[in-house]
């Protein structure tokens, strides 16, 4: 029954293999086949190389016979977020400015991948740069919501939780600056993790905003999630912020019923849905049951992170963005003139909207007579952010919230609004401030549309965060539900 | 010798770049270095591609805080990097990496020496404050071809220190004389090249004017890439003349940045202070603060050299070197290694050591080098040309003999003493020999008078004697003997 290995964790499919009851071949044309019916529903993919896939299958197939396995992920096909370099596939950041580009180079994150045996399988949507809530504001497609196709994914890595939810591909990477990951994780109901600032190297990861940005692991179930974030951690003398799980190690995770879990004061106020209110108070009542320790948690400034956010995340945008002009790679315009002129035209055409709408708003921030008041404000705010989330979490293991006020919108809802858009990111904003690990868990529906929970945990509490998971998961089998496609 | 007319005083600061002696490149594993095809010594870090990452040169840190100790700067205990950010296609990233709030190096200050009177006389010293010196990354080069552009990016982040001075300097002598002894200082410490030929020294030259005694500063302009010390010396005559020239028909100075044409002689405004760049500085979030450890700095502090003037004071004051001898030695750390090597192998006579290699030696090496004059390749070793002084200074050979034989060492490489046996040149010291030829010089009627003129008290007089005896010897005689022998015999 080659169909169901759409459905089957990436565990499942890799005991298979190491069982010789699979190989990674069949895998592999199974999930082209589903590719070849699903992908144009949802529009998870921007690029799929299959013969490049079928050649990877049968190097790992060849490999493992010869006694050569590289461990867990060997032949399990994991699929990429199209801001990740992967040599001599497309790195556009689904932006018409880097549309003709082919990585020249793998990413840390990519050579971890090789080295553990996984397949290196294809290119998934984003909102351009990874500047948004939706995926709407991809250059090269749209991405629906499994769940429902008229709806939005999410975003910014929205083809990574799609493709998930649609059984085409059981691992994914995602990128997360303000909620990435965990947003569209919460609105495709899976499992996304944005791992400690610093746990996995970003080199290789095309940059929106340096110290916010983190790659993370996203799945359909916890135990995948942890299998995949276990491959991509190790420190990179490459990325001088990355320590990786070397240095201090990670936290162990304990015994998640004794858990103590934090409930950020005024978290489940206005703003929030009703059905998004009740699934994650169920939540919160399931831990109680299980012996965990609830308490109320105190973050005053939490107001400020969406502004804060805001100045910090555009004002690293608008130099990292800057490289794109036309000059060594990707588009250049066709209008001659100046070398300068040539530049200017060629980011006038090469960017969207919201790119160009959060350069602008980031070089206003850093502008000689406004960076004192936005800029360095921002990052006195940011630090008492951290500070307060630190305070927190000295109390509590965990910060429960929702990961998301609401379930998932209609495509084309919010376009013209991108304040309302903003929003979206209230919950998960605070854990890339300050740098700390965060979890998205699915934990029931609204309607047909799936809501997950959030949690947030010290710095390099990884471990807990999925134990907290798993508990909840073993209990109530989100993991095994697929979208009908 | 100052530029300006005794009623106006002209201030001068200059920012000069160098590019460090590494081999890799400040933020990237590529290596660098002069002559190499368009885009040969480029990685993806250097070409800025999307997802690539700074990664700073333990290298490049190194030699700037060598920098620092060398002028005497202290060293902080942490330094960071910041986001210099504006549009050229030369500048892979579209923002140069650069050190704005935190620099490497802060304070210091620079001995300087102003020409003497003449070349054998020893000129005025001053030190020059060093602001701070920071660590960034050097840009690509941008260049026009018929319809296009084509740019370079093998310069692109190359290590470039930036030594920004206070507004000591007060003359084009004194900037000159600024530049040379930085430069002497970076080469001696093998912190730069500085080869201005190369493009790895440039100045930005502050110059401005105010009248003599007045406190406040004028407005100041700015003379951007300068590439040689005699463009930065024509930039302070030139402008010192155009600012005074303005002010004193009742015009104003206009704050702006300039170019400098050397082939005109001219410089020109780029662009006025309207035009200014905002730059919208912030700290690089890709680089880490660094922590500058007390054990680096002190393991630094063991490769400082000498300075260059403590040096010379030495040379002059403990070894007794003419001051001539003593600059030209200290100007170059291993010529004066290579001195002091030959001294400690003879050391009763620094100044005749000093005198053949700064003269004799320096000429010859200019003379058979067809590229930079090289220690390494000279055919004599301190302790041979320490052995040529000595035969001299014991009497073995003449001075005279002593420049044949230095010729022969430097042509073959041979100890002073084997030619001097060689060539049958050793002076002779048998006294009996030389006893009977005096003797028999003495009796020769032709030199009479002078033997009287001696015993009347002029001591000049026994010279006289000396010239037949070294003919009758073929002058091989030890001139010391023959005094010896001569004074004995008429006593």
């Amino acid at each position: 029954m080659a169909d169901a290995l759409h459905t089957l964790s990436a565990a499942e499919l890799g005991r298979r293999l190491a069982a010789g009851t699979l190989t990674s071949r069949a895998l592999c044309e199974a999930l082209i086949a589903r590719y070849q019916r699903v992908n144009d529903k949802v529009g998870a993919f921007t690029h799929l190389d299959q013969a490049d896939v079928l050649a990877q299958a049968d190097a790992s197939d060849a490999r493992r016979k010869a006694g050569q396995g590289r461990g867990p992920l060997e032949g399990i096909p994991v699929a990429i977020k199209d801001n990740i370099a992967v040599k001599g596939q497309p790195l556009t950041c689904s932006s018409k400015m880097l549309a003709p580009l082919v990585s020249p180079y793998d990413s840390h994150v990519a050579e971890r991948l090789r080295a553990a045996g996984a397949i290196l399988y294809g290119r998934l949507n984003m909102d351009e740069f990874a500047m948004g809530s939706s995926t709407e504001n991809s250059a090269l497609r749209k991405t629906f919501n499994p769940w429902d196709l008229a709806r939005i994914p999410g975003g910014s890595s929205g083809g990574s939780a799609a493709a998930l939810a649609a059984g085409l591909v059981p691992l994914s990477l995602g990128s997360d600056t303000g909620g990435s990951i965990r947003q569209p994780a919460s609105h495709c109901g899976v499992v996304g993790l944005k791992p400690t600032y610093g746990l996995i190297s970003r080199f290789g990861l095309v940059a929106f905003a340096s110290s916010l940005d983190q790659i993370g692991p996203m799945a359909r179930s916890i135990e995948d999630c942890e299998l995949l974030l276990n491959a991509l951690s190790s420190a990179d003398a490459r990325d001088m912020t990355c320590f990786g799980p070397s240095d201090r190690g990670l936290t162990p995770a304990g015994d998640a019923k004794k858990l103590r879990i934090g409930i950020p004061k005024g978290f489940l106020g206005k703003g929030v849905a009703p059905e998004v209110a009740a699934a994650v108070n169920a939540a919160v009542e399931f831990y109680r049951a299980q012996g965990c320790a609830i308490s109320e948690a105190e973050l005053p400034s939490a107001d400020l992170a969406v502004p804060t956010y805001y100045v910090v995340a555009t004002a690293e945008a608008s130099s990292n963005l800057g490289r794109y002009d036309g000059v060594r790679y990707g588009h250049r315009s066709a209008a001659a003139g100046t070398p300068v002129e040539m530049m200017t035209a060629s980011r006038s055409e090469g960017f969207g909207p919201e790119v160009k709408r959060r350069i602008l708003l980031g070089t206003f921030v850093l502008s000689a007579g406004y960076a004192d008041a936005y800029y360095v404000r921002a990052l006195r705010a940011r630090a008492k952010i951290r500070a307060e989330y630190l305070a927190a979490l000295a109390g509590v293991d965990v910060l429960l919230t929702p990961t998301v006020p609401t379930p998932a919108f209609k495509v084309g809802e919010k376009a013209s609004d991108p304040l309302q858009l903003y929003l979206e990111d209230i919950f998960t904003i605070p854990a890339n401030l300050a740098g700390l690990p965060a979890i998205s868990v699915p934990c029931g529906k609204s309607g047909h549309l799936p809501v997950g929970f959030h949690l947030v945990g010290a710095p390099l509490s990884e471990a807990k965060l999925l134990a907290a998971g798993r508990l909840f998961e073993a209990a109530h089998g989100y993991a095994h539900q697929q979208a009908a496609l | 010798m100052s530029n300006a007319p005794s009623d106006w005083e002209v201030v001068i600061g200059l920012e000069v770049h160098v590019q460090l002696h590494t081999r890799a490149k400040v933020f990237a594993s590529s290596p660098w270095g002069f002559g190499k095809e368009p885009n040969e010594q480029v990685d993806p870090v250097v070409l800025g591609l999307p997802g690539t990452l700074p990664v700073v040169n333990r290298e490049a840190v190194e030699k700037s805080i060598l920098f620092g100790l060398v002028v005497g700067a202290s060293v902080p205990e942490h330094c960071s990097w910041d986001r210099k950010n504006y549009f050229y296609p030369d500048n892979p990233k579209n923002y140069q990496l650069t050190q704005k709030d935190f620099p490497v190096v802060v304070g210091g200050q620079v001995e300087i020496e102003l020409p003497g009177a003449s070349r054998n006389v020893m000129g005025e010293h001053k030190f020059i404050r060093i602001h701070h010196a920071h660590l960034e990354e050097d840009v690509g080069k941008l260049s026009h071809a018929g319809s296009g552009s084509l740019v370079d990016y093998n310069r692109a982040g190359v290590p470039l220190l930036e030594i920004v001075t206070e507004p000591d300097l007060r003359s084009s002598a004194e900037a000159e004389a600024f530049l040379r002894s930085l430069v002497a200082m970076l080469t001696q410490a093998g912190v730069a090249d500085c080869d201005m030929e190369k493009g790895q020294l440039r100045c930005d030259c502050n110059v401005s004017i105010r009248r003599r005694g007045a406190e406040k500063l004028g407005t100041r302009t700015e003379t951007k890439n300068l590439n040689s010390i005699s463009s930065v010396r024509d930039t302070v005559i030139y402008e010192t003349a155009r600012q005074i020239r303005e002010l004193e028909a009742g015009r104003s100075i206009t704050q702006e940045t300039r170019g400098w044409n050397a082939e005109l002689a001219r410089g020109y405004v780029l662009r006025d202070k309207e035009d200014a760049h905002d730059y919208r500085y912030f700290p690089d979030p890709d680089i880490p603060t660094l922590k500058i450890s007390r054990e680096t700095v002190a393991r630094l502090a063991k490769q400082v050299p000498e300075n260059l003037y403590d040096r010379q004071r030495r040379y002059v004051e403990k070894l007794g070197l003419p001051y001539t001898a003593a600059s030209v030695l200290v100007n170059d750390r291993a010529l004066a290694e290579w001195f002091e090597a030959a001294v400690a192998a003879h050391p009763t006579n620094p100044s005749g050591i000093a005198n053949l290699v700064a003269n004799d030696l320096l000429r010859d090496l200019a003379a058979s080098a067809t590229a930079p004059v090289s220690l390494e390749s000279c055919p004599i070793k301190p302790a041979q040309l320490a052995g040529l002084v000595k035969l001299t200074d014991e009497g073995v050979i003449s001075k005279q003999q002593a420049k044949e034989v230095f010729a022969e060492m430097f042509t073959s490489g041979r100890d002073a003493a084997a030619i001097v046996d060689a060539k049958g040149l050793r002076q002779n010291s048998d006294t009996g020999e030389l006893e009977k030829i005096v003797q028999e010089v003495i009796a020769d009627p032709a030199v009479a008078k002078s033997i009287a003129e001696y015993r009347a008290g002029n001591e000049k007089a026994i010279n006289a004697l000396k010239g037949p005896i070294m003919k009758r010897t073929q002058g091989k005689a030890n001139p010391v003997l023959i005094d010896q022998l001569l004074r004995k015999f008429l006593a």
